[in-house]
């Protein structure tokens, strides 16, 4: 096997991807991949990215089939060979990076059995030859304790650590391809830096092509040669990672770069003067077993202001919420509400302090029973709260879609036929039909697309502006804590490390890890990762 | 053609074509029956003949007529029995999981004991010490049978308790029941309809054996366990009476068993078909 640089390894031609009910999921997309060449394919979800990198390992997923299109892996047509044939080239000359890392390992195994598990099985290696490219992959991914690391199982390291153990996985067979799809998204900026740095490494160190599948074009920027734009299956552009970001031609492609420039740049907003605060926390301490979650915390939200939660994840943030509506009863401390003690259990406390603060969450799907219509997830507080008719319950029904941008008819719908998008608005009609003074929202938009997200945030701004609505916003996000929130709380293990007015924490001087977390939001320049791993060494 | 959505299998089809047939005829069975339940019409035994199309019992009562209002004893006290087990097993089951620790400890632990002993052993010791009407049959079937509903109820509502939707009502200020009943329940509901079936047909054949051995329903109702057992000398004769109950009894279990695997098969599929390996 030569390794010309100038050698094509995947070439996908006139590639077509159908559902089973004739929905074309992937439409007439060629693309051509060459060693040391990473492509971003960037895109909405919907637009058919990880469709494309798993149908350039011949596979597609439940319900759909590849109906056209040629697929060549080294000048090899892999569509037309048998299953054992595809079977062979996945893992050895192509393997899949995928999201999830907790999702694709398995729990019961030590990590260094599954890393080592394919290149045995596909008889490449010998054990020992497998453990030895296994470690030497530990320590070039920069993992803690590289020789004893392989003995843990996956539950007992942390989520960037998995997720560059999965590298680890992917890179057991020495393929030629990586297929990255959205390896970051799950993890915060300041462990996305880290992955990003690695695989980027890892990539050249090897001398590999990757396809870098990602709703986020300031990450790809980093880490992509060439980008691809998707929509609806079909392929908007292709262009140097420089000039998509710089000169994109199409229009779609203008309005993502916009979108994702205009939310670094904008201006943060003005601090209110400040009502008295609604809701209070003071001193709270939240506990699960003997983990202390949230340690002494003071917060306050008043009517009509914003008040972000910033911080990665494990940091208590979520606890904070659970603290303060009751479902998690602090052991110090006491929540308030208009100046009174609340009783810390949920049980204890009255339908009328529970009317006044709401919560939506982070994951639409879930937060919504798939077996009620629309008009009965958002009728229930209207009926349960404030005892009106069936007719009256219609009426605000119809009253509160119209207020969240839905079409009145989607009462009668079951929320399983929504979008992510669609289905987080009925999360908020949900909490506006209880009237509330203030609405407690964790990372109500980390689950959704860029565009999708921006509009649900344009909604609570305006909702906020007609209603006088207060929330405590929750979030990793600090693009969104700039444009949304009068005041900013950085928590750091279950502690407040600076609380003010956004302004304030966004300028200097800065506590040192607000500072970290602020440089590691990714900017729209391709040297933008370099320049902060030169910084930091 | 769709039945709910779905379209059954050809297996499926010949259940559903076997319970409504019996079905039919548990209901009507005062329409269908040629003679009455308890009259003796004929000789021992007699053979078939178009008088008595499957011939007569032990004391000469017609075999086809017992056969008929035996389907609406037998498949009447197991469809009764498994309602009432259900009820009884599903509430208790949703409480175990919506209601906290303290009710899961108990309830569950109650569960434990009762399941440690054996069926059939307990059946018997209550029917022998309360004697065996209808109604005591149908009530000690049931609450034996609600601690296997109960075991399922509570791991299927577990599951879903920690949804966020269940998390969101209870934010609301929503009491257990409304928690139940609207928020858990419309989810539990496949798994719990085919495991109604099998609990159907479990019943269906505990009543049939508890007659058999003589606990079960009594005469002068027909039922097919105690057929069974009232014609089974026959067949030292080589006679064909008691085949004719023992028939029913296997020809209703598997058509309820066709259709149960069925209603697995929709609800253990992904939402399209294979994959394209």
């Amino acid at each position: 096997m030569t390794r010309d640089m100038n050698e094509t390894i995947l070439k996908l031609t006139d590639l077509r991807v159908e559902a089973l009910s004739g929905a074309v999921l992937v439409d007439n997309v060629s693309l051509e991949l060459k060693r040391g060449e990473v492509m971003g394919l960037i895109g909405e979800s919907g637009a058919g990215k990880s469709t494309i990198g798993l149908a350039s390992m011949v596979y597609a997923r439940a319900g759909c089939r590849i109906t056209g299109g040629k697929i060549e892996i080294q000048g090899e047509d892999v569509r037309v060979l048998d299953a054992e044939g595809r079977r062979e080239r996945r893992g050895q000359r192509i393997a899949y990076i995928a999201q999830s890392a907790a999702a694709s390992f398995n729990p019961a195994h030590r990590l260094m059995d599954q890393v080592t598990e394919m290149p045995i099985s596909h008889g490449l290696m010998t054990e020992a030859e497998a453990q030895a490219w296994a470690l030497e992959l530990f320590r070039a991914l920069d993992l803690p304790n590289p020789d004893t690391f392989g003995n843990r199982y996956p539950h007992q390291v942390s989520g960037g650590q998995l997720q560059r153990a999965m590298a680890a996985m992917a890179m057991s067979c020495r393929p030629d391809i990586l297929v990255l799809d959205e390896p970051t998204t799950a993890l915060d900026v300041t462990t996305q830096i880290e992955v990003l740095a690695l695989l980027k490494k890892l990539i050249r160190d090897y001398n590999m092509a990757a396809l870098y599948i990602s709703h986020d074009l300031a990450v790809v920027a980093q880490v992509a040669d060439r980008v691809m734009v998707l929509r609806h299956g079909k392929m908007v552009e292709l262009g140097e990672t420089g000039q998509i970001l710089l000169e994109p031609h199409m229009d779609y492609t203008k309005a993502l770069v916009a979108e994702r420039k205009a939310a670094d740049k904008l201006a943060m907003i003005a601090t209110t003067t400040r009502e008295k605060p609604v809701l209070e926390g003071v001193d709270v301490t939240g506990i699960y077993g003997t983990f202390k979650a949230v340690k002494h915390v003071s917060i306050s939200v008043a009517r009509g202001e914003t008040v972000a939660v910033v911080g990665e994840s494990g940091s208590g943030k979520s606890s904070l919420a659970r603290l303060l509506v009751g479902l998690l009863p602090c052991v110090t401390g006491e929540v308030k509400l208009h100046g009174e003690v609340l009783p810390p259990s949920l049980k204890d406390r009255n339908r009328d302090t529970l009317r006044k603060v709401q919560l939506i969450y982070q994951q639409p799907d879930v937060a919504l029973n798939p077996r009620q219509t629309i008009g009965e997830i958002i009728g229930r507080p209207v009926e349960f709260y404030f005892n009106r008719s069936p007719s009256e319950v219609k009426a605000r029904v119809a009253e509160l879609l119209r207020l969240v941008g839905l079409p009145e008819d989607y009462a009668g719908r079951l929320s399983t036929a929504l979008s992510g998008g669609q289905k987080q608005r009925i999360c908020i009609a949900r909490a506006l039909a209880a009237e509330p003074d203030i609405i407690i929202c964790d990372e109500p938009t980390s689950a959704l697309d860029q565009l999708v997200a921006d509009e649900i945030l344009k909604l609570l701004k305006q909702l906020q502006d007609t209603l006088g609505v207060g929330y405590l916003f929750i979030t990793h996000d600090l693009g969104i804590v700039r444009r949304i929130a009068h005041r900013t709380a950085v928590m750091l293990q279950g502690e407040i490390i600076a609380q003010g007015p956004t302004a304030d924490i966004f300028a200097p001087p800065f506590h040192p890890y607000t500072e970290k977390l602020l440089s590691s939001v990714p900017e729209m320049r391709t040297d933008w990762l370099d320049e902060v791993l030169a910084k930091r060494a | 053609m769709k039945l709910f959505g779905y379209k059954p299998t050809s297996t499926a089809w010949l259940g559903l074509a076997i319970i409504t047939l019996f079905i039919l005829v548990a209901v009507f069975a005062d329409v269908i029956a040629p003679y009455s339940e308890s009259e003796s019409v004929g000789q021992t035994w007699d053979d078939p003949s178009w008088d008595f199309l499957l011939g007569t019992d032990n004391i000469g009562r017609d075999m086809l007529s017992r056969l008929i209002f035996g389907a609406r004893m037998t498949i009447g006290v197991a469809l009764v029995t498994t309602v009432l087990s259900f009820l009884i097993g599903t509430t208790a089951g949703f409480l175990a999981a919506v209601g906290g620790t303290a009710i899961d400890q108990i309830l569950s632990r109650i569960v434990d004991v009762m399941l440690s002993i054996p069926l059939l052993i307990f059946a018997l010791i209550i029917l022998s010490v309360f004697g065996s009407s209808i109604m005591t049959l149908i009530l000690t079937l049931a609450v034996l049978d609600s601690t296997r509903v109960f075991r399922l109820a509570r791991a299927v509502a577990t599951n879903l308790v920690v949804m966020e939707y269940v998390e969101a009502a209870k934010l609301r200020g929503e009491g257990l029941w409304w928690i139940m009943r609207r928020e858990i329940l419309p989810n539990a509901l496949p798994p719990m309809i085919s495991e109604f079936g099998l609990r159907f047909c479990f019943n269906f054949l505990f009543v049939a054996s508890l007659s058999f051995l003589g606990l079960g329903i009594q005469p002068p109702y027909a039922d097919w366990g105690g057929m069974v057992r009232d014609n089974g000398k026959a067949i030292s004769f080589g006679l064909p009476a008691p085949l004719w109950p023992a028939l029913a009894i296997a020809m209703m279990t598997v058509g309820v068993n066709l259709v149960v695997d069925w209603i697995l098969s929709i609800n253990s599929r992904p939402s399209g078909a294979s994959a394209e390996m």
